[in-house]
């Protein structure tokens, strides 16, 4: 079946796009559904009104976050039927279930609870809301579970069989499925950096507020819980990031290369903390990889095995082989995959005719080489690589910032526990402008995951040039812009909409000041 | 349990599963029907704030009902996600697009600085009940009609018609499906503000409202419960899996599975019921028989579609790629695994019931939108 090369590239783009504009909300309801739940639990131990009013005032603007967080994730779970069909068929018996647990677990309870939480203030008893404000925050936190199952599952498949007679992946140890460590680390690291974006929303906006000296109390103890928060979950990130990494390094080590922009493998491999890479640097030629670097020697042996002296193989090894360390080169791989390619349409040509002898050969054919049958659709062997720039600089660029995230935590905390912070105000200035590098920061973990990963839809099984829908491009491409209009006039909205409650500021309190 | 089953049953217990999800999401399409209503019922600002108030705190679960149709299909008939969703691709994406919009619609349209002004979100709201409902009628419609693909010997499929779906819309049988599913969500909009909100105006007008449009609705109905039942269907041969084409196959399966037609029954005469109440007496309670008619109807629907060796998706352009419960559903492992989790439906239903008890358990008023900092 061919598939037009365009077709591949605007159905990337469109998942892209929309995939990077759902993970600016999603994040920060991540968060912000636990702060408010936090919030809402001293005010049901203390019985303080005032904590009732700034859990309603976080509550609200985590409201219009969510709304448009719902209007592109639809999107997404349909995508995959719209824009990648034959992925759809030939992983959709295990892809989907997750997707389906997911709906059935944590939406209907994010959207049954969610109602009580904002309109059910005065419907309900007190531990009854309480209780539903939690279930809308673990159920959030459960859709991000089972989001994530799917998507460490495409990183490391496990749990099936290819089926020659249905020419497609089928489920064959749920549990594995289930409980892939792959996927596992990538949900604990990628809840904890939303509950970071939302700490560093609220520090934030609260510091806004104490740089124009207004809603003093409000912002001061809105921080206290958000940095107190925000540091522990910043120090689970930490944890959770160096092991998802060394996940990468044992399943995906054509990520890792990419992402340490390590083209030549070694043992006792250095770690580059900051870099900046050589545009002309081609796989294999003998070029320095970097104009200016800062490395920490051994760092990358250390942290992706735990041994200094690991090896550590470069993207050269993968590409081209190293007998030494016994890597296949991605031209062997491709001809054992082309040769189950082949043999697949000789099983179903002699299903089809009936011969049984010919398909009992057909299918040991099949079986010996079928670990390979993704590389039979790649064309070249330098298309196992993906950009190593931007998978480079994603990758460092989100390190550096949840670094950053640490300290100004600690500072943050430390200032508000010796009642000083507003005395500080480059600090408040720096907290205020932390807010975008939080996004970023998102952004970045997001395109090193998927970036890193190309050019496969499930990891040395399905390139994304196989997955695609069989249309035309002209129809993605017009959906293509009609989402890019449509997500950002939407942006725009949020934005505003968001702002201008913040300048507003908790009205609830100031009502309540002025009686 | 499940893993004693055979594959066959497998597969019939989750057609049975979509079926209800289906009826699920038709039922709860009385938010969409609501947003329609919106001008209709609501002649002032503070009506039209009640009137989306009312419908603001049921319309994610709407949303959720279509999002989990579409995993429940992924996971259990994949094929068909594959062949419709990706060949049909304008249809689909038209009615997410319609989905979209009404997800910010709510929360955006009351605050302030939200750019584009109240009426734009208005009219996002009523483009999701209108175009987005008679859409995914027709949509519907199709699994009747069938759609133009082809599939493969290796299960990959492609459309034959560049309109990528848009020719369903040529077909009157699937566009009277598309305005049938439009007006019964009116009408159980109109139901349900009966039941939820406590404002003689607006109840006054939801009734006249039902009065005059469960003509038109009947009217759609029969046109379309009639063509179904004379309709040519496309079997399939249980040993073969060779598809035929059959005169009144929906007739002939109606008369084959009797529960079928009790259910269709139960659910035509609930639904009725239901409207009867609204109409015919001073009764909010109308909502309920309607609701629970329209899920029994749905059902009943689509396992005249599935059941009894139909081809749910015919397809036009190759009669043998037309889709079957048996050529287009996931692995038996697999559906043994869901069935598992599909325990979970009646916790889920459970605690939606208790929920919905409590957050209606007094109507909603004009004084309560506007006391509540937080209204939509």
């Amino acid at each position: 079946m061919h598939i037009d090369p365009s077709l591949v590239e605007w159905s990337r783009a469109q998942f892209a796009l929309t995939a990077l504009y759902h993970w600016l909300f999603v994040p920060l309801t991540l968060g912000l559904t636990f702060l408010v739940a936090i919030m809402e639990t001293i005010y049901v131990k203390t019985g303080d009104e005032w904590w009732k009013k700034t859990t309603r005032f976080w509550m609200g603007l985590l409201a219009i976050n969510f709304a448009i967080g719902l209007a592109t994730g639809i999107i997404m779970e349909f995508e995959f039927g719209t824009n990648w069909s034959n992925y759809s068929w030939i992983v959709g018996d295990i892809f989907g279930a997750p997707l389906a647990i997911e709906g059935l677990m944590a939406f209907f309870m994010e959207s049954t609870f969610f109602a009580v939480m904002f309109f059910g203030w005065d419907k309900v008893s007190k531990r009854m809301h309480l209780l539903s404000t939690w279930l809308v925050a673990i159920g959030s936190n459960l859709s991000a579970l089972w989001i994530l199952v799917a998507n460490g599952w495409m990183q490391h498949p496990v749990g099936i069989r290819f089926n020659p007679d249905t020419a497609r992946n089928e489920m064959v140890d749920f549990w594995a499925v289930l409980f892939n460590p792959n996927a596992y680390s990538k949900f604990l690291h990628t809840i904890s950096s939303g509950y970071v974006l939302a700490s560093l929303f609220v520090i934030s906006i609260s510091a806004w507020y104490l740089l124009r000296r207004r809603d003093i109390q409000f912002a001061k103890r809105s921080i206290m819980v958000a940095a107190s928060f925000g540091l522990i979950v910043s120090l689970f990130n930490v944890t959770t990031g160096d092991d998802s990494a060394r996940h990468v390094a044992q399943d995906q080590p054509m990520k890792l290369a990419a992402m340490e922009g390590l083209y030549e493998g070694k043992s006792g491999a250095e770690i580059v903390t900051f870099g900046i890479l050589n545009p002309s640097k081609k796989v294999g030629d003998k070029q320095e990889p970097f104009l200016v670097k800062v490395a920490i020697p051994e760092g990358l042996s250390l942290l992706s095995y735990h041994r200094v002296d690991a090896y550590v193989p470069g993207i050269r090894e993968l590409v081209y082989g190293s007998k030494e360390h016994g890597i296949l080169s991605v031209a062997e791989k491709m001809k054992r995959g082309k040769e189950a390619v082949a043999a697949l349409a000789a099983y179903k040509a002699a299903k089809k005719a009936g011969d049984t002898a010919q398909m009992a050969a057909a299918k040991k054919r099949f079986e010996a080489n079928s670990a390979y049958l993704g590389y039979g659709y790649l064309k070249t062997p330098l298309q196992a690589v993906p950009s190593v720039p931007t998978t480079f600089y994603a990758f460092h660029t989100m390190v550096g910032l949840g670094t950053w995230f640490v300290l100004l935590f600690i500072v943050i905390l430390y200032f508000t526990m010796t009642d000083t912070l507003e005395r500080h105000r480059k600090w408040l200035w720096a907290a205020l402008f932390s807010l975008p590098l939080g996004y970023v920061a998102q952004e970045a973990g997001w395109i090193t995951a998927e970036v890193g990963r190309q050019p496969w839809a499930i990891q040395d099984m399905l390139p994304v040039g196989m997955a695609t829908s069989n249309i035309v491009t002209s129809p993605v491409m017009i959906t293509f812009w009609l989402f890019a209009i449509l997500f950002t006039a939407l942006l725009i909205a949020e934005v505003k909409i968001m702002t201008t409650q913040i300048k507003l500021g908790p009205v609830e309190l100031k009502e309540d000041s002025h009686v | 349990m499940f893993n004693s089953m055979s594959y066959l049953h497998l597969q019939q217990y989750w057609w049975f599963l979509i079926g209800v999800l289906a009826g699920l999401f038709v039922f709860m399409t009385f938010v969409q029907g609501g947003q329609t209503l919106l001008w209709t019922l609501g002649k002032s600002e503070e009506k039209r704030d009640l009137i989306v108030n009312a419908l603001g705190r049921k319309w994610e679960l709407t949303f959720t009902s279509l999002v989990m149709f579409g995993g429940a299909l992924f996971a259990s008939f994949p094929l068909f996600y594959a062949t419709s969703f990706g060949g049909a691709y304008y249809v689909w994406m038209a009615i997410l697009f319609c989905f979209i919009i009404q997800a910010v619609a709510y929360e955006y349209r009351k605050k302030p600085g939200n750019v584009f002004g109240e009426r734009t979100y208005e009219v996002f709201l009523f483009i999701n009940g209108s175009l987005g409902i008679i859409l995914v009628g027709a949509a519907l419609g199709t699994l009747f009609t069938g759609g133009n693909f082809v599939v493969n010997d290796m299960h990959l499929s492609h459309w034959t018609k560049a309109t990528y779906g848009l020719e369903a819309l040529l077909s009157f049988f699937n566009v009277a499906f598309g305005f049938m599913l439009f007006f019964l969500a009116r009408l159980l909009a109109a139901l349900y503000f009966l039941n939820a909100i406590d404002d003689e105006e607006i109840a006054r007008r939801a009734r006249i409202v039902l009065r005059y449009e469960s003509g038109i609705f009947l009217l759609l109905f029969l046109y379309v419960a009639g063509s179904i039942l004379t309709m040519k269907g496309y079997a399939y041969d249980p040993k073969t899996f060779v598809v035929h084409i059959e005169a009144m196959k929906f007739l002939h399966n109606l008369l084959a599975m009797p529960a079928v037609a009790v259910t269709l029954a139960a659910g035509i005469v609930l639904l009725l019921w239901g409207l009867g109440l609204g109409i015919f007496t001073q009764s909010d309670k109308g909502i309920w028989p309607a609701g629970i008619g329209t899920v029994l109807t749905v059902l009943a629907l689509f396992l005249l579609l599935g059941y009894n060796h139909t081809a749910y998706y015919p397809s036009l352009a190759d009669p043998q790629s037309s889709l079957t419960i048996q050529n287009s559903s996931g692995s038996r492992y697999t559906l043994v695994a869901m069935s598992w989790v599909s325990l979970l439906v009646p916790v889920v239903l459970g605690y939606i019931v208790l929920v919905w008890r409590s957050m209606n358990r007094t109507k909603i008023t004009v004084e309560e939108v506007e006391s509540d900092h937080h209204h939509y």
